[in-house]
């Protein structure tokens, strides 16, 4: 597949959103809404359950998967109190010493009135830094489209994965084509420049792993592929939750540190 | 700002004055107040004492991971022109005999933008001033995200936060002065983080630019949405400063925390 193949694989209709990877890796999953500060988010999933009896914080984008909840879940475009959940979730989940998994999903934090009121941009601010420093294990996977800051915002985690058909990227390849020819009609050829596939990002060490999807892209039925997720999850919790969380910060502050550290003269 | 034989106009209210008469006012509008952008290395001498100003990191320049097309060669004629090796000067330097690693990033420069060279610089600023446990003043102005480094750009928003956080947790000041523009991931990540946050008058601040808000929603902005006063109003900057009292307020601020980080 082209890049821009791959991202229209990432935005197809019937592809698995958060919800199914939910249901099908949590076990008792209990959500929680709310940020207690302004209110509910529906773009943005959080709850408690187990993985193969670990307790777990799930935190996760959800684009909806008809119109009417794609409406509801804002198409997966959280407002700041989406981030102000997330955060209060990882927060509860380092207070009980429970891993955190995050889904992303999202083709960038919502950009509107409301949300530059409530501070969109400061509240992300707010996620990365305390996120890179939570004290206990978190893991990222991209499942669908990971769009700019409003992606990262769930993403700085001890492994950050991608699904073999989703993409991650500073900005969506519209909005990209849009900043830079003025010309969003120009995305496919914005998606050939950007390096925005799994396989690109894990060349440029900026993920650590890439999930194998099923011929064609995931679909719901796709059951091998929520148990693979599911026991990549485990595998690496099980791993992470050995370190002692001094070393598990430290190590997380080197894995974003090192990106772009190296300069050539250019 | 627009230069006719050193006449410059305001972008604000079209008036017109000689160079030299702004700068005796600090590059600041005498018809509506309007503060012109000011190149970084202004920036610095209006802001520390003169003579205590160390650059470091000024070899530390940028990369090209997605081979941009002529971003190499937009990078070398942009250096060239301001004699500047990247958007952001870093360095150490004293306000009234304070300590502290200060930092101005320059508009002129690929429109502030943050890529892996503002990234790492802004990231070794706030390692230094952690480990010689020195205050940060930090002016930003800033489009966002450098585009054409793509998701190495994306990730430098990560690892300034990370900085921050280290800097802060050592129970150090950091002061984020926004000054016009300063939007995108810049905002989203280290300008967004400041103790303390002073804003320029009448400066833009937001997250997502005002064209693509339009285009959302497809409707007109209010008048004065995503100001520096707009900013005070909803609760994300502490206080707006004109920029003759700019050296004074950090002054006064970081004598106030002195005290504090020496007990």
């Amino acid at each position: 597949m082209t890049p821009y193949e791959k991202l229209k694989t990432a935005r197809m209709q019937g592809r698995p959103t958060s919800i199914a990877y939910i249901e099908h890796i949590v076990d008792g999953f209990i959500e929680l809404h709310g940020d207690r500060c302004f209110m509910d988010d529906a773009s943005i999933i959080g709850g408690v359950g187990k993985i193969n009896g670990i307790p777990v914080t799930v935190i996760a984008q959800e684009k909806g998967t008809d119109i009417e909840s794609r409406m509801e879940r804002n198409f997966g475009c959280p407002n700041p109190e989406g981030y102000r959940k997330a955060m209060r979730l990882m927060k509860q989940a380092e207070k009980f010493h429970r891993p955190v998994l995050c889904l992303v999903d999202t083709l960038g934090a919502y950009c509107g009135v409301g949300a530059e009121e409530r501070g969109q941009g400061f509240v992300i601010a707010n996620n990365l830094a305390e996120m890179i420093d939570l004290k206990t294990p978190c893991i990222s996977v991209v499942i669908g489209e990971g769009g700019s800051g409003g992606a990262l915002a769930l993403a700085c985690s001890d492994r950050v994965y991608m699904l073999e058909n989703s993409v991650y990227s500073i900005l969506s390849p519209e909005g990209f084509a849009s900043i830079l020819w003025k010309d969003k009609n120009r995305a496919p050829e914005a998606c050939e420049i950007m390096k925005i596939t799994a396989q690109d990002l894990l060349s440029l060490q900026i993920i650590d792993g890439v999930i194998d999807e099923p011929e064609g892209g995931a679909v719901l039925k796709s059951l091998d592929l929520f148990t693979k997720v599911k026991s990549l999850v485990y595998d690496e919790f099980t791993a992470l939750m050995k370190l002692d969380t001094d070393d598990l910060t430290a190590l997380r502050y080197d894995r974003f540190r090192k990106i772009g550290c190296q300069m050539q003269k250019i | 700002m627009k230069a006719i034989d050193n006449i410059l106009e305001c972008i604000k209210c079209t008036r017109s004055f000689s160079e030299q008469e702004l700068e005796e006012n600090m590059m600041v509008c005498k018809g509506c107040g309007y503060h012109f952008r000011l190149p970084a290395k202004r920036r610095l001498e209006y802001t520390v004492d003169e003579g205590t100003l160390t650059e470091f990191e000024g070899a530390a320049i940028g990369s090209d991971p997605l081979s941009f097309p002529e971003y190499k060669d937009k990078l070398f004629k942009t250096r060239n022109e301001l004699n500047i090796t990247e958007a952001v000067i870093t360095a150490t330097g004293e306000i009234d005999g304070h300590k502290c690693v200060v930092c101005a990033m320059d508009g002129r420069f690929l429109m502030g933008s943050m890529g892996m060279a503002v990234g790492e610089k802004i990231t070794r600023a706030f390692e230094l001033a952690t480990q010689k446990r020195l205050p940060v003043i930090i002016f930003s102005v800033s489009g966002g995200a450098r585009m054409q480094e793509g998701i190495v750009s994306l990730m430098q928003m990560a690892k300034t936060a990370g900085a921050v956080k280290k800097h802060s947790d050592a129970g150090l000041l950091y002061i984020s002065v926004l000054t016009d523009p300063t939007t995108g991931g810049v905002l989203a990540s280290f300008a967004g983080l400041g103790d303390i946050i002073l804003a320029e008058p009448k400066a833009y601040i937001g997250f997502a630019g005002k064209r693509v808000i339009e285009n959302t929603l497809g409707q007109t902005l209010p008048k004065g949405f995503q100001t520096s006063e707009f900013m005070v109003q909803k609760g994300f900057v502490d206080k707006i400063v004109h920029r003759k009292d700019m050296k004074d307020t950090i002054s006064a601020l970081l004598d106030i925390h002195k005290g504090g980080t020496e007990l």
